[in-house]
């Protein structure tokens, strides 16, 4: 008799249960491996078993010119990636002192914010997916796809640009695409009333995200939060507008901020950023001066075509730039922008010469997954895939 | 005219840089600002403690441990190793590199008790570099394989690795090979004899190389 009972509690109440939690999962956004241990249907523990997308990036960089490691970053936060070239770029500028000419400065404000709308728009649409809502994803990759167009048409790749370089970008911008993203823009401010219209006031997402997840704005800061998981919970903390880099602090835009820190706080907060995104990008175009779009000292940029047909001294400078690269002077720096997924940061070491002596990629995904422990202790297991949703998780710049 | 002039100006940072070299007078090995970073050099054992002072102290508040990574100086110093935190200040809006320098296998105090973040960050120096971390809750590795052999990010490592996977028919499993390269490894040394092109330490005062008329003639 005794015995039964013992079997039967230890059914009720038995010892926890772990579970695999991907790498294939389709909500594990990527190659996330979690290993659960869950009490019933409860979260007890979460242990994210990263590096299944490790290609070694730092490594690579430390063998390549300042140049050829550009190309790395679009790789690393594979959804926002001229604001990973951008983080770059900026230390490099940083310790060969130079300034990026006002057009290309511009430029590049007005491609981070579009680049910001590419990844909200992503996480949009897959978080939404995740917790249950089909139709928005649609809708956002529909949108999505114009700002691959617009990358495009000044890159000539639709992801991977590799369009901003050390002294500006590469190219300036084909004739007429300004009147193309303002078009985009128009458009996009009432869709963003319509997506907010599917979701902010639906039932499900609201008792799907109300609630969960919460980081409190102490426990944000110890994790190392950053961007809108910092944001959401309170803390009104925004790079371009603490430490305004390349024309930040000639555009106005609010920054939002949440309450409660849970999963809805931070949709709100991203949803506002698009807003504040279209605002710039409005705002570059109106105030895009004329004028060169990157360093005119040709040792550290590329000349022109046309130079070189008519230059012996350009034609050299092309080819050195190109095989030997420029040098970076000796020191160290550290560069931060705020990516759309929250602080990006570049630690470059110089000792001279043409080739980084050591570049650490501060990943704003690494800090944010690593509180995914804290964020999920005591939640339903359906709860997991929402955090990770809200975490904005990409793995290529968690992994590097 | 740098883009570096438009942030804050450096009041704030030299106010720490005197707080902390009062408070700790022989445990700051170096205090530098360059670049408007300030960049303090701590003894080892004086680490937590700068750090849970950088982080308490009310003028200051350095509560966002934003990064931890090592740096390999084989063949350029006696210690081997720098571990380098960057703390960020939101409130104040100021941002500080500490380091600290470390032998190969000498551990370096683990900041897991001051802030959560360092565990992950921590974690992940000892992976790359194999820098011990004393206290450490769980010092396991993060990003490469399980049971994978050396420490990729030293700079003895080579660039190839030292073995690579395949898929074992056989066995019907990925598994393990030694590294085999049907083309040896072209290293390129680019590096120019030339003086022009090394000694560019004056570029920002240099805004063109050549004049636009020599350009278009």
């Amino acid at each position: 008799m005794t015995s039964v009972n013992t079997t039967t509690k230890e059914m009720e109440f038995g010892e926890n249960f772990t579970l695999n939690f991907g790498p294939q999962h389709p909500s594990a956004h990527g190659v996330l491996r979690l290993v659960l241990e869950l009490d019933g249907e409860v979260v007890e523990r979460a242990d994210p078993h990263i590096g299944l997308l490790h290609r070694g990036t730092e490594k690579l960089l430390e063998n390549k010119t300042y140049i050829q490691g550009l190309p790395y970053f679009d790789r690393l936060d594979y959804v926002s990636m001229m604001c990973q070239e951008h983080v770059y770029c900026l230390s490099v500028e940083k310790l060969l002192k130079i300034q990026v000419p006002e057009r290309g400065s511009y430029i590049r404000v007005m491609f981070s914010e579009i680049t910001r709308l590419m990844n909200h728009l992503l996480w949009l649409g897959t978080h939404a997916l995740d917790v249950g809502a089909m139709s928005v994803f649609l809708y956002a990759f529909r949108d999505r796809e114009v700002c691959f167009d617009f990358y495009e048409a000044v890159s000539g790749a639709r992801m991977h640009a590799n369009y901003f370089r050390p002294g500006g970008v590469a190219k300036d911008l084909p004739e007429g695409l300004t009147k193309t993203i303002l078009e985009f823009t128009d458009a996009m401010k009432k869709r963003i009333d319509e997506y907010e219209g599917l979701l902010s006031e639906n039932r499900i997402w609201k008792q799907r995200t109300v609630g969960v997840g919460i980081a409190t704005a102490e426990r944000a800061m110890s994790y190392g939060f950053s961007g809108p998981m910092l944001r959401g919970s309170g803390i009104a903390w925004d790079i371009r507008k603490a430490e305004p880099y390349e024309v930040y602090d000639k555009v106005k835009f609010d920054v939002p901020i949440g309450k409660n820190g849970d999963c809805y706080d931070r949709y709100l907060v991203r949803m506002e950023e698009m807003r504040q995104s279209i605002r710039i990008i409005e705002q570059c175009i109106e105030k895009l001066p004329e004028g060169p779009v990157k360093v005119q000292n040709f040792k550290i940029s590329p000349p022109g075509r046309d130079d070189m047909k008519s230059s012996m001294e350009a034609l050299i400078h092309h080819f050195k730039y190109f095989t030997e690269g420029f040098h970076v002077p000796k020191g160290e720096v550290y560069a931060a922008v705020e990516a759309p997924k929250g602080e990006m940061g570049v630690y470059l070491v110089s000792e001279g010469g043409s080739k980084p002596y050591r570049v650490k990629v501060r990943a704003p995904g690494f800090a944010h997954l690593q509180g995914f422990e804290m964020m999920t202790k005591g939640h339903m297991l359906a709860d997991v895939t929402t955090v990770i949703g809200t975490q904005d998780i990409v793995f290529g710049e968690i992994d590097r | 005219m740098t883009h570096i002039d438009k942030m804050h100006d450096g009041s704030a940072l030299l106010r720490v840089k005197e707080a902390v070299e009062n408070k700790f007078k022989d445990g700051i090995l170096d205090a530098v600002y360059v670049n408007r970073e300030l960049t303090l050099t701590v003894r080892k054992r004086d680490l937590l403690k700068v750090l849970k002072y950088l982080r308490d102290d009310r003028r200051f508040m350095f509560k966002c441990l934003m990064d931890i990574c090592g740096v390999d100086w084989l063949g350029k110093r006696d210690e081997r190793f720098d571990v380098v935190y960057h703390m960020l200040s939101v409130h104040k809006n100021m941002r500080v590199r500490v380091k600290v320098s470390a032998g190969e296998d000498e551990a370096v105090p683990s900041a897991c008790e001051l802030f959560d973040a360092a565990n992950w960050f921590e974690r992940e120096a000892y992976d790359m570099f194999g820098i011990p971390f004393e206290n450490h809750p769980d010092l396991r590795r993060i990003l490469l394989d399980y049971g994978f052999d050396g420490f990729p990010l030293r700079k003895d490592f080579p660039l190839v690795g030292k073995v690579e996977v395949y898929y074992d028919e056989d066995e019907k499993r990925v598994a393990y090979k030694k590294v085999d390269m049907p083309q040896e490894f072209r290293r390129f040394d680019e590096q120019s004899p030339w003086e022009a092109m090394t000694g560019n330490a004056n570029l920002a005062d240099d805004p063109n190389t050549f004049s636009e008329e020599e350009f278009k003639s």
